[in-house]
């Protein structure tokens, strides 16, 4: 996205509380850009760190170029205060159960289709435990028209790793999935390991899905984070190129 | 939450923080992605009392060697005190 130097440009960003799964309020950061619009929108699903000023950032991100940009705030239930604390007490419990997201990101959904600004297509954006998320909603919730899986972690789970909360590995609810994925993942990678991936990959060709999945070389876990020793610049900066371009091509700006 | 290894356990104690002291009552031991050391994943044990809210928490990040010896000099500490005749349990 271009900017003219004399153009106009707006944005309306704040914090409320919006229904998620069951009808319960839980706290959402949008952003969004001023004006009529109508505007294409994006459901931002934070990372384990939780409901952070990165997400923050990002969610304006979106905004700046042209969506509604709605980030829920996954661990509402747990209490409040700064928000690794509350991450750390989501991850002594074994993390937010997976009904219970698809639910609150269900609820994101319903509330922008509704917003008469907004054109009625939505993406879902996450990296880290927020990409699995994003799958798995996707797949469980009709009405996405595209996800953005940045090296979401544990998509696909050995039998071992399901938990009450996560009793069923999101890629095996890939048939359900109902619109493009854009994959961004780093070749160093722990989790998803590039194995993975590749596994994550067969189940959606198998099901004869559309994805775009690109492997950065000399990149691991979480290398868009700028406040991390991950943070790879150059492969940063295509992997948000590519996410601008897959927007465009699948729910507009 | 991308290696979900976590554990929680009882344990009595008082930790400090920056609003002082006050009483634990659990323990959460986890191998997962750190807030802040510089590490993909770290030994992770977030000393808290759940009852007083997610702020009574006294964390701590560490690499896997530091973990391991952290370990091995609890217990070494312990059976020091065990021999000295000191140990009230």
């Amino acid at each position: 996205m271009q900017y003219a130097t004399n153009q106009y440009e707006g944005m309306i960003a704040e914090t409320t509380l919006i229904p998620g799964h069951n009808g319960e309020l839980i706290g959402a950061y949008v952003a969004r850009p001023m004006g009529p619009g109508p505007f294409p929108a994006i459901i931002v699903i934070h990372h384990m760190p939780g409901w952070d000023e990165w997400y923050r950032e990002v969610t304006r991100k979106f905004a700046h170029h042209g969506y509604i940009a709605v980030s829920p705030n996954l661990y509402h239930r747990a209490g409040h205060g700064i928000p690794e604390d509350v991450a750390a007490m989501v991850r002594a419990a074994g993390g937010v159960p997976d009904d219970q997201v698809v639910g609150d990101v269900a609820g994101m959904l319903a509330f922008v289709q509704a917003l008469p600004h907004c054109t009625g297509k939505v993406a879902v954006f996450g990296t880290c435990s927020g990409a699995r998320h994003a799958f798995l909603a996707a797949a469980r919730t009709p009405g996405f028209a595209a996800i953005i899986d940045c090296w979401g972690g544990r998509v696909t789970m050995e039998p071992h790793e399901l938990t009450v909360n996560q009793p069923v590995a999101p890629v095996d609810y890939t048939a359900g999935l109902e619109c493009p994925v854009l994959g961004i993942f780093g070749a160093e990678d722990s989790s998803p390991t590039p194995a993975q991936v590749a596994v994550l990959e067969q189940a959606l060709k198998n099901h004869g899905k559309t994805y775009h999945f690109h492997m950065y070389a000399d990149a691991g876990h979480g290398f868009f984070y700028y406040d991390r020793p991950a943070y790879r610049q150059t492969q940063t900066m295509d992997g948000w190129k590519k996410i601008w371009a897959f927007l465009d091509q699948y729910v507009g700006a | 939450m991308c290696t979900m290894i976590a554990t929680q356990i009882q344990i009595a104690g008082t930790g400090k923080a920056g609003n002082g002291w006050f009483v634990l009552r659990e323990a959460n031991v986890s191998y997962d992605h750190p807030f802040e050391a510089p590490f993909d994943h770290a030994l992770n044990i977030d000393f808290v009392n759940e009852s007083l809210g997610p702020g009574a928490r006294v964390a701590v990040e560490l690499d896997v060697a530091s973990a391991r010896t952290l370990v091995e000099t609890i217990t070494a500490v312990l059976a020091k005190a065990d021999q000295a005749g000191v140990l009230g349990e």
